[in-house]
């Protein structure tokens, strides 16, 4: 059998779709709803939270033998997403002196598997950042396009949330938020003395039933985990398993998408090969319509390689802007210690998965020397002992007196050690800002002209450096958090970040919010994208993924990713009602 | 769906469970010759191979083991409320942490050593063969990083170590969960803080 023999299926779909993550799952739902024949293509296994086979959920840390340690998974032994940072026999390189941490899962869902369900709406001013502040980039749709589609996802999957009239962050259909926790309530209070804003967080996690196919949240902090009575969203659960069952999809797991193909007289994408990555077969589908839904990075290195004599230097890439304007969310964080939460009375705080409530941004930049903003992320409270417990402590214990109120030295051992383990317990909170990045032109990925994988497929190179916009937004976090630990009594943990390590600027990737690389606009020439995720160069290609959005806002881009693919969804059935694809 | 059959639908398999580790089991059928791997539910393939395989192998000699089990037992001791470090298999699981995160290796095997070269200087032999008094003599040179000398300080950075493990082995355990008071990881309704703890912090749901 020669192995290079590509296997053509004879059907030809309407839709292919690449990718089953929040994108590409909404995609399959809202295409397959309206009668379309759609073949759904997976670069990993089937994953579906209530199959024991799949199931952490629950399980204690002593069912691992690394009590839960990141060896493996980098979230841990009990996270939910397959794949990670890095992924054998799948490599990315970087430009040297630039870095970029490219987080992929191969899996049914995809991230949404395992995502902290922050589910937050863009703002009017978060499509128009460039008419606002001179840089960045508009979005060629506004919050009033979108608006409706927030509507129909709240509805459709469910999101809690509370109305705060606040005018950049638009309240949504929401399910009652879960009241907040104790340390959450002491940090709601000691913002609250800053001015700095504490409201209930919006997370997509039902805490009252919304339908017979999804349970209700029972409260064990685990989204993280995938939900086996499907009360979080994961894309899995509650978008491609319903799909599935229209009877109009097909699914294709461990079908790793080489190139889209193309009509070389027409000029119209004709579907897509892919490497069956099980049996290592070169196999291809026909379709009318294609979309991408492979992940920011995945998509634009997808149409990268799709090179032939009519499109030389890749699909819908004559803008030559494909890969570039990649950008990811800042992250930055501290950890304090609150002596007033010692010697706690122990009950059951799980709660949601996350955090009960957050802080959205709260200034105004015109008076800051940064252009965007952030929201801050909080956590805490007596959570479920994992790989990592007590290690440290003899850089706080010092600081601490024992029971008899006499200073101890830090460190030590034995029964007083112990003692002190019992005693911080469920005393330690944290917080973490998640920013907007001015997206720039110097940030891209490209494809590596030395390096294929091990499915033969050429790799990305990836070119990114922080600037001063995002350096001086993490410096103001740091600032923001020891103002509030110190607000509240606490100790802050560890020195306080500085200028010599970008004052804890993550490294870029390591948010895994990256969007930018296939954007949407109305100029052919700057934009791969029309606003309707449509290519420029080929009417029948779609991109559903974040790779579509020109910025991110300070706002976790999956719900902007569900409404945006359904609208786009409906668009391509309407075109193609119209006959113009 | 309703609450009630909400909880129906949880399985089995991730309540009932709770006090077996799956993964010994699944890798103790392993050393049965040419019997394939089970893959334990919530794992991958791959990572089901991979921990069976660890547990087939070995790292500490019996000697190092000795040490370590020691070690752990003056950083936990039994007490009132419950057993010590190795009576909660701590132990163990460092054994297989050196295994599963090879870079523990030489911090760990070289602190060892620089325990007993330490303990033979003073004390003519290596730690695990010195009486209690000695042992905790040398505990406590390194144990306090803000009192030792300066010629001790990759003592200090081992015992550092060593503490960070068996807290960790320690209070992921059954016992250590127990202890520390954990009440989670059951279905459950979240109602909010109760009522006399808000009362004692001086907060409320109001305003």
């Amino acid at each position: 059998m020669n192995d290079f023999q590509i296997k053509k299926a004879a059907k030809v779909y309407d839709v292919a779709i690449v990718g089953s993550g929040a994108g590409g799952g909404m995609a399959a739902y809202t295409l397959s709803k309206a009668g379309a024949n759609v073949v759904l293509l997976e670069a990993g296994g089937y994953y579906d939270p209530k199959d024991p086979k799949y199931i952490t959920q629950l399980k204690w840390p002593y069912e691992s033998p690394r009590r839960g340690a990141g060896t493996t998974r980098p979230f841990g032994d009990f996270d939910a997403a397959w794949g990670g940072w890095e992924i054998e026999g799948e490599p990315y390189t970087s430009k040297p002196g630039t870095e970029f941490h490219w987080f992929r899962s191969r899996m049914l869902g995809g991230r949404t598997n395992h995502w902290g369900r922050i589910s937050l709406r863009f703002g009017p001013d978060d499509f128009k950042r460039k008419s606002l502040t001179g840089i960045g980039e508009d979005w060629p749709i506004g919050y009033d396009d979108v608006s409706p589609y927030y509507d129909r996802v709240d509805k459709l999957i469910g999101v809690f949330g509370s109305k705060e009239n606040i005018r950049n962050e638009p309240d949504g259909i929401f399910l009652p938020p879960p009241r907040p926790r104790l340390h959450e309530l002491m940090l709601k209070k000691a913002a609250k003395g800053l001015n700095i804003p504490v409201i209930p967080s919006r997370l997509s996690i039902l805490t009252k039933p919304i339908n017979e196919e999804r349970g209700q949240c029972f409260y064990c902090a685990q989204c993280g985990r995938a939900c086996q009575v499907y009360a979080d969203f994961s894309s899995s659960s509650v978008l491609v398993i319903p799909a599935l069952k229209t009877g109009k999809v097909t699914l294709i797991n461990n079908a790793m998408v080489r190139e889209v193909t193309t009509d070389q007289n027409t000029g119209k994408a004709s579907g897509v090969s892919y490497v069956d990555t099980v049996s290592m077969k070169e196999m291809s589908v026909q379709a009318k319509v294609v979309v991408l839904a492979a992940s920011a990075c995945e998509s634009a290195r997808l149409l990268l390689n799709s090179k032939s004599q009519r499109f030389p230097n890749g699909l819908a890439n004559s803008s030559n802007v494909i890969g570039k304007y990649l950008n990811d969310s800042t992250g930055a964080s501290r950890g304090a210690f609150v002596p007033a939460l010692m010697d706690r009375k122990r009950y059951n705080e799980d709660g949601v998965g996350g955090m009960h409530v957050f802080t959205p941004w709260w200034l105004d930049n015109s008076k800051l020397d940064f252009p965007r903003g952030y929201h801050i992320e909080y956590w805490g409270g007596m959570g479920m002992p994992a790989y990592g417990f007590g290690w440290g402590i003899e850089g706080l214990n010092g600081k601490i007196p024992g029971r008899d109120g006499k200073p101890k030295p830090a460190g030590g051992y034995g029964a007083s050690l112990k003692d002190d383990f019992r005693r911080f317990y469920g005393a330690y909170v944290g917080m973490a800002g998640r920013g907007e990045p001015v997206p720039l032109e110097s940030n891209y990925c490209e494809i590596d002209p030395n390096t294929v994988d091990k499915y033969g497929i050429p790799v990305l190179r990836f070119h990114y450096k922080w600037s001063d916009y995002e350096v001086k937004q993490a410096k103001h976090m740091q600032d923001t958090f020891e103002e509030i630990i110190h607000s509240m009594g606490g100790i802050a943990l560890g020195n306080k970040p500085t200028a010599e390590n970008n004052y804890g600027l993550e490294a870029p990737g390591k948010i895994i919010h990256e969007v930018g690389t296939v954007r949407m606009g109305s100029d052919p020439k700057t934009s791969a994208l029309n606003k309707f995720q449509q290519a420029h160069d080929v009417k029948n290609l779609f991109v559903v993924d974040a790779g579509a959005f020109p910025s991110q806002g300070d706002k976790n881009v999956t719900w902007t990713i569900l409404a945006c693919s359904m609208r786009t969804s409906e668009y391509i059935t309407d075109q193609v009602k119209q006959n113009n694809l | 769906m309703k609450r009630r059959e909400t909880l129906k639908t949880i399985t089995l398999s991730s309540l009932g469970l709770a006090g077996l580790n799956p993964q010994v089991a699944e890798a103790d059928k392993l050393m049965l010759p040419d019997e394939p791997v089970k893959v334990p539910g919530g794992r991958q393939k791959f990572e089901a191979i991979r921990d069976a395989k660890l547990k087939l192998d070995k790292f500490f000699t019996p000697h190092e083991l000795q040490t370590v089990t020691i070690l752990a037992d003056i950083i936990i001791p039994a007490d009132s409320k419950s057993g010590s470090a190795s009576q909660a298999g701590v132990p163990a699981f460092i054994e297989f942490m050196m295994k599963d995160q090879p870079r523990m290796q030489t911090p760990m095997r070289g602190g060892l050593r620089w325990l007993d070269n330490q303990c033979t200087k003073r004390y003519g032999k290596p730690f695990a063969l010195c009486p209690k008094t000695q042992q905790i003599e040398m505990v406590d040179m390194i144990a306090y990083p803000e009192q030792a000398k300066p010629e001790v300080s990759q003592g200090v950075a081992f015992f550092n170590m060593m503490r960070g493990f068996v807290a960790t082995g320690f209070f992921t355990s059954k016992m250590g969960i127990e202890d520390i008071g954990y009440k989670g990881n059951t279905p459950n309704n979240w109602e909010g803080v109760p009522e006399d703890v808000l009362k004692q912090y001086g907060l409320s749901y109001d305003g």
